[in-house]
């Protein structure tokens, strides 16, 4: 054995590379591999695809929030020159069927709740799809649809929590005879035990957020046809082979009678992690004897008609000591889940368990309620649950921070997640942290501590404020879910290869980083991997798809498995043609050499066409591999925000803003830092203006398009700046952590402790629009 | 059912459609014309992702009558690309930049871009902001989209001056 002198002097002369040093291509700030397509036009769409001939279909939405369709009177309808077919609630299979992108379980009772029907006859929201029409041109549906005359037994809309739970006499869904979808509690150590300490200083708060939407650009869209037995279903989706699943159960049909093909698509952000427009479409086509139907959302249809985000409501009661340790907290949250199941309880656990994670001091308890309510289905959008816990916690922090005058970091500092922490009820383990540095760049950046100080005393009817809030994530959802993820690598005779994913690219540059990972552990030059972005299920390999900030973590393990093993194959043939053992040999810039050595032996490209035509021995040099992934980590962040208020005419303006996150080893700076940008565009608008309003005698949504919806346009944006603290995460593939959702987290609560800070006013509830500034600015007596 | 036959100019062809009066401009280019780089976001003027130029200005297409064109100049992304494939400097700018994520605005983004570059003076970045607000783009937070519209228009300007 070598004694410690002698160790220190073999490193010195030869260093020890780390995995991270080693990488030549991940980790650079490469362009797109689709920005070409993409701004040329070149790159399809699913309403590019739409061959001409397609029949049009469109969906007869309830005008009632609540009740059941006792008939329809369709003679005028049929009348119109162009109707193809007219199909009803009481035409559809009778089969429920679930809509969640979750991968399915075969465990019974962690399945997906099968609630709705291709057409429903019992109405759950205003807007419930109750019948369609199919024509040959969009105006001959559009006016019969205009003219089906529809019968309604009504109930009164349940649109709020109290009122669902008030009212069961007749509940949403007979299942479900408490409106309630589900609950549960959990308690870590004793917490009635815990509060008995002398001396503990207890802060209550109550929090709430407000339902809002996607708005990805393009609407729902899907095409359905029938070829080779099996219907086809074309679709913009985040979750091709889900909705394969999903189409199945609804129609009663074998999962290999269904083919979904999904091309680019136009935003997702967790609305397309659901079955919208497929189902139905698939069932259309069948009517009409396989002949091509499209079924396209309007924007209002997709506003109102497909999925939004929870509304929360939290109650946080929190024990500390004078130091600032936490030694009891409680959380109850109650989350609105509109008329459908759709992720149904999931989120609002994600949200009660990153309570528990975010801060994992002292005894903690958390319970939770989803209630169905007649309103607009609350399914997945960035970042499943945590938007809404981090705006409450968060903001209770530096509740807490102004009760006790305890520094808002500080208390931050003292009970955060640490290294090494495992979640006792997830087993989720923090394998890498840059949590500390994250917040110590933000700080900086905008001399956090001393604006803070200089802000906390200001008169005047214009004021200054920042704040600031911290997360943690998890990089994909083991072990709530499977997590498995499938690549195909396939040699071309030049040496270059394709590369297969079953996760797929929605616009967060997957495609991307898959094709860096995939040329890194090949040996391969960028040029030389040919990714096919679109998905199709009958030759993909098998992943679930785009979400939970899953798939450079899971579908990246896949990659680099499924490349070693191509890798390997290729080197075997290398070895023939050479007549070296394969185990000495290496690629490098897409060239066989020996092992630590650079002259080129032959190019992959000679080793290609050898093993496609060699009249000896002709190969399919080929590799598919599964990751099924069980480990987890936790990615984090920061936002610090500056703000001024203008107190007479209750706006805010962003002064500034920085979001600094450790997402572990960043694949692609240039990606990375757009993902970034686009959570804090949406977080700002989270923060500040988006939120769904609902008409509260009928339950229709009431700003359903893009101008009465306030997103962020180009003017309302600030600049935006990103940084990033970069540990290797020993878990992930090449160091790398969740990236996708997390950035949007943490901008709204960070909006709302600078609002605290520039004016003394606590505002529970986001977005911190001037309708709700002018009432709090009132009750403070500043106007 | 009307029909009518306009002329107009696409991408510097003459061009003649036959078209139903009540359809739109992005309808016909979508359609019979076959220039899929237009969106369709929402129908009504609100997303700005079916903007194309008409006699040199940026125009939501879903909202202009087709017949409207009759006599007009119309150019779309697909005439921005040079002749021999190549990307323009603002089709690259946008690649560089990372300006592109999931892609369905870009084709907008660019059009209504090109206003701006072809300015005689340079714009601060709240003018280009201002100038792009009427096209929405959920991924990127506009931030790469206003440096490629920078980029690209202190270049030309740059370039003017040499001569």
């Amino acid at each position: 054995m070598l004694s410690e002198p002698n160790q220190t002097k073999l490193t010195q002369k030869m260093p020890i590379l780390t995995l991270e040093e080693m990488m030549s291509i991940v980790g650079r700030s490469l362009n797109r591999v689709d920005a070409s397509d993409k701004v040329t036009g070149k790159a399809k769409y699913t309403g590019d695809l739409v061959t001409p001939n397609t029949l049009v279909a469109k969906v007869l939405h309830s005008t009632i929030a609540n009740g059941v369709v006792k008939s329809f009177n369709l003679d005028e309808a049929w009348k119109v020159a162009g109707v193809v077919d007219i199909v009803t609630c009481f035409d559809v299979p009778d089969i429920a069927f679930p809509t969640a992108g979750h991968p399915w379980s075969t465990v019974e009772a962690y399945q997906d709740i099968a609630d709705r029907k291709l057409l429903n006859t019992r109405v759950r929201l205003y807007g419930d799809d109750i019948a369609a029409v199919i024509a040959e041109t969009e105006i001959a549906a559009q006016r019969a649809l205009k003219k089906i005359e529809v019968t309604y037994e009504e109930y009164k809309p349940l649109l709020t929590i109290e009122e669902a739970l008030a009212n069961t006499e007749i509940p949403i869904h007979d299942e479900f005879p408490t409106n309630i979808v589900k609950s549960h509690k959990y308690e870590i150590g004793n917490f009635e035990e815990a509060i008995k300490a002398p001396n503990l200083i207890k802060v209550e708060g109550e929090y709430e957020t407000p339902i809002v939407k996607h708005c990805h650009i393009e609407p729902a869209i899907s095409f359905a046809y029938e070829e080779a037995g099996k219907i086809v279903v074309v679709s913009s989706t985040q979750i091709p082979h889900i909705v394969r699943r999903v189409c199945s159960q609804a129609l009663g049909l074998p999962i290999g009678k269904i083919r979904i093909i999904k091309p680019y698509i136009g935003g997702g952000f967790g609305n397309r992690q659901d079955a919208l427009t497929e189902p139905l479409n698939a069932y259309l086509t069948t009517r009409v004897r396989g002949r091509p139907v499209k079924l396209e959302y309007t924007r209002e249809e997709t506003f109102a008609f497909t999925r939004v985000r929870h509304a929360m409501h939290f109650k946080i009661t929190s024990y500390l000591n004078r130091e600032g340790d936490f030694v009891a907290r409680s959380v109850k949250a109650y989350s609105n889940q509109g008329g459908y199941a759709s992720h149904a309880h999931a989120l609002v656990a994600n949200a009660i368990n990153a309570f528990r994670m975010m801060y994992p001091v002292g005894a903690i308890k958390g319970e939770a309620y989803t209630v169905y309510t007649n309103l607009a289905t609350a399914g997945a959008m960035r970042a499943y649950g945590i938007p809404q816990i981090s705006f409450a916690l968060e903001s209770h922090i530096d509740d807490i921070a102004k009760v006790t005058g305890l520094d808002p970091i500080a208390i931050r500092k003292r009970n955060m997640m640490k290294l090494g922490y495992v979640d006792p009820i997830t087993t989720i383990t923090c394998h890498s942290t840059g949590l500390e540095e994250c917040i110590e760049r933000g700080e900086k950046y905008l001399n956090y501590s001393e604006k803070r100080e200089k802000y906390s005393k200001q008169s005047g009817a214009i004021r200054r404020g920042v704040g600031m809030s911290i997360f943690c994530y998890k990089s994909c959802v083991y072990p709530i879910n499977l997590e498995t993820s499938a690549c195909r690598l396939v040699l071309n005779q030049d040496g270059s290869a394709q590369l297969q994913m079953g996760a797929t690219e929605i616009g967060q540059g997957a495609d991307t980083v898959f094709t860096m990972m995939a040329a890194e552990t090949l040996g391969f030059t960028i040029d030389k991997i040919h990714l096919i972005s679109r998905q199709d299920t009958d030759v993909t390999p098998y992943d679930s798809g785009a979400y939970g900030s899953r798939q450079t973590y899971v579908g990246g393990m896949s990659v680099k498995k499924t490349a070693e093993k191509f890798k390997a194959e290729i080197l075997k043939f290398a070895g023939k043609l050479l007549k070296r053992d394969p185990w000495d040999l290496d690629i490098v810039e897409n060239q066989v050499v020996r092992k630590n050595k650079k002259e080129p032996l032959i190019s992959v490209a000679d080793v290609a066409i050898e093993a496609c035509y060699s009249l000896k021995e002709s190969i399919h040099i080929a590799a598919e591999e599964t990751h099924h992934c069980s480990d987890n980590t936790y990615a984090f962040g920061v936002c610090f925000v500056e703000i001024e208020v203008d107190i007479p005419l209750c706006q805010i303006k962003v002064v500034d803003i920085i979001n600094v996150h450790d997402s572990g080893k960043i694949i692609n700076l240039q990606t990375a830092t757009g993902q970034v940008h686009g959570g804090m565009s949406m977080g700002l608008g989270y923060g500040l203006t988006e939120y769904l309003k609902f008409d509260p005698k009928t339950g229709r949504m009431l700003n359903d398009n893009l101008l009465d919806y306030k997103l962020m346009t180009a003017i309302d944006t600030p600049e935006l700046h990103a940084d990033f603290v970069m540990p290797y995460d020993p878990t992930g593939p090449y160091g790398n952590k969740a990236l996708g959702e997390p950035p949007t987290i943490p901008v709204a609560p960070a909006l709302r402790n600078a609002l605290l800070n520039a004016t003394g006013v606590a505002v529970n509830s986001n977005p911190l629009n001037p309708q709700k500034l002018f009432y709090a600015f009132k009750e403070a007596n500043l106007i | 059912m009307t029909k009518k036959s306009i002329k107009c100019r696409v991408n510097g062809v003459n061009r003649e459609y036959f078209v139903d009066v009540r359809s739109s401009l992005m309808d016909l280019l979508r359609g019979p014309a076959g220039l899929d780089s237009i969106k369709h976001g929402c129908d009504v003027g609100e997303c700005g992702a079916c903007t194309v130029l008409i006699n040199g200005r940026p125009f939501n297409s879903c909202i202009y009558l087709a017949v409207w064109a009759e006599g007009k100049e119309i150019v779309t992304l697909e005439g921005v690309t040079n002749p021999d494939g190549s990307l323009s400097d603002i089709q690259q700018a946008f690649v560089d930049e990372g300006a592109v994520q999931c892609g369905i605005c870009t084709p907008g983004f660019i059009m209504a871009s090109i206003p701006i570059i072809n300015q005689e003076t340079p714009s601060t970045r709240e003018e280009i902001r201002r100038q792009i607000s009427g096209n929405l783009c959920r991924c990127t937070g506009y931030q790469k989209i206003v440096d490629a519209i920078e980029k690209t228009q202190k270049k030309r300007i740059a370039e003017k001056k040499k001569g």
